[in-house]
């Protein structure tokens, strides 16, 4: 039986999105240079938070923000059944600074399939990556993210699950270990 | 779904609706992929694919290997007219020796029905049917039914009307699987000689008056006469069968509504159909060739994904 508990709850995920916004801030100041990338299917909607707290701080309805699929650039497409999703960035990366977004950060390969399918949209000037959930220690890649919502200590036969309420009915970051 | 329920894909007939669908979402996303400005991905980089053309072809050998380039895969091609065939060597040693040298995939166009079938039952490699003698195209089918669906928005209650010489086609048969098990209705269209006799045992109705056919239909997918299969005549002249089956604009235009034209190419202008319909704005014959490329990219992928 897999056990669940509450990592962070819909009201810590408001203030942990916030404050990372005001760190996006700090570093990039009024985004004319800089755009966001939410890897597909689930780093989209923390990317799409991201965009409108950040319109709503900076008082830019112009903040770009697009969605990328990196199934056709994984490692391990031969290993598991995986579905593509719809890839949407219609503006150029070549020379911004792209924030690449996604829920949780484990092994590190999502992330590295992200570097290489962005680069099909132009070279950019700076990536950074952006994370809610940092699971230390589970690393297969030196990847590490410069903007992370929670770190935390897992097992790799622990799960972490992100819901959001645009799917999932509630915001909601839950940890499933084995008993 | 996100897996085919074949390791091969030999026809049309063995795949489910469910099959089919999810080909076309796969094709969908690597249409994204070819309209980027860089079009390749590196999905396929462990893989070798063979394409063995025991038959001549200019549309379907590129889009393949175009489309397994795209992909990253590595590529040998092989075509009879150049080959050790000529020096009279079976088909399975042919196949045998190239797998020898470790090739994963063989996508292979043959003469004869059922080809691809047989070469599945005896050798250890994912097989893809390019076209065998008069039985099935699979891919063309699934192309066609994937520029439909772009053009039309769904098949599901659509007609089409498949108009030439069904006798001798791959194109028909495979469309014919293609389509119905998406939800179309299907007719065929043309002289009583080249309508094979049990064809309406596959659901599909028959109509000998080409204008008939045309105001009943969505779609129209116009195939050639191939002359290279036909031993006998079928019928008395090309001419003939130009007037009576041949589109031309003035017919096109005396429609009462606007219908989309396709055809599998290669196009004899002026026999089947004309110049003018050809490149008119209701004919999506490029559009075809374009969608082929992404679409045998998804074939592809999802029988690479069981490799």
């Amino acid at each position: 039986m897999m056990k669940p508990r509450i990592i962070l709850d819909s009201k810590h995920i408001e203030i942990t999105v916030t404050r990372l916004c005001y760190q996006l801030i700090e570093v990039h100041n009024d985004f004319s240079n800089t755009v966001i990338v939410g890897l597909q299917p689930r780093g989209t909607y923390l990317a799409k938070r991201i965009q409108k707290k950040l319109s709503e701080i900076l008082k830019n309805k112009d903040i770009k923000c697009g969605s990328l699929d990196i199934t056709f650039y994984r490692d391990d497409f031969r290993k598991k059944e995986l579905i593509p999703t719809p890839t949407e960035i219609d503006f150029i990366i070549e020379d911004k600074n792209v924030i690449l977004v996604d829920d949780v950060l484990f092994t590190g390969r999502t992330i590295r399939a992200g570097l290489d399918a962005m680069l099909a949209f132009g070279r950019p000037n700076d990536v950074e990556l952006l994370v809610l959930i940092d699971r230390r220690l589970s690393r297969h890649v030196p990847i590490q993210a410069k903007y992370i919502g929670k770190k935390i200590d897992s097992i790799s036969s622990e799960k972490v699950k992100v819901e959001w309420k645009e799917s999932d009915g509630a915001d909601r970051v839950t940890l499933l270990s084995n008993e | 779904m996100s897996k085919l329920s074949t390791k091969h894909l030999l026809g049309i007939k063995e795949l489910t609706a469910d099959d089919i669908n999810l080909i076309l979402a796969t094709a969908d996303s690597f249409k994204d992929v070819i309209n980027r400005p860089i079009k390749k991905v590196p999905s396929l980089r462990d893989i070798t694919i063979a394409n063995l053309f025991f038959e001549n072809s200019t549309r379907t050998k590129l889009s393949f290997e175009l489309a397994e380039k795209r992909l990253s895969a590595d590529v040998v091609n092989f075509s009879s007219s150049s080959s050790s065939v000529k020096k009279g060597e079976t088909l399975i040693d042919t196949v045998n020796n190239i797998l020898a040298m470790k090739v994963d995939m063989v996508v292979m166009r043959h003469p004869n029905p059922g080809a691809a079938v047989f070469l599945s039952k005896h050798i250890n490699a994912k097989i893809i049917n390019a076209g065998d003698g008069a039985h099935e195209h699979p891919t063309q089918a699934l192309l066609d039914a994937f520029s439909i669906k772009e053009k039309l928005g769904n098949i599901k209650g659509k007609k089409i009307v498949i108009v030439g010489d069904i006798l001798h086609s791959r194109v028909a048969l495979s469309n014919i699987f293609c389509l119905q098990k998406l939800g179309a209705e299907v007719m065929v269209c043309g002289p009583t000689t080249l309508i094979p006799k049990y064809i309406t045992s596959l659901g599909v109705k028959v109509e000998h008056n080409l204008r008939k056919a045309l105001e009943w239909c969505d779609v129209a997918n116009m195939l050639r006469i191939q002359l290279e299969r036909q031993e006998i005549k079928y019928f008395p002249s090309l001419r003939e069968y130009t007037m009576l089956f041949g589109l031309n604009k003035q017919l096109l235009d005396s429609l009462s509504k606007k219908i989309v034209i396709m055809h599998p190419g290669p196009i004899n202008r002026g026999v089947e159909i004309t110049s003018d319909v050809a490149d008119s704005d209701q004919s999506i014959i490029l559009e075809q060739v374009e969608n082929g490329v992404a679409v045998r990219m998804a074939v592809l992928f999802l029988l690479a994904g069981r490799v």
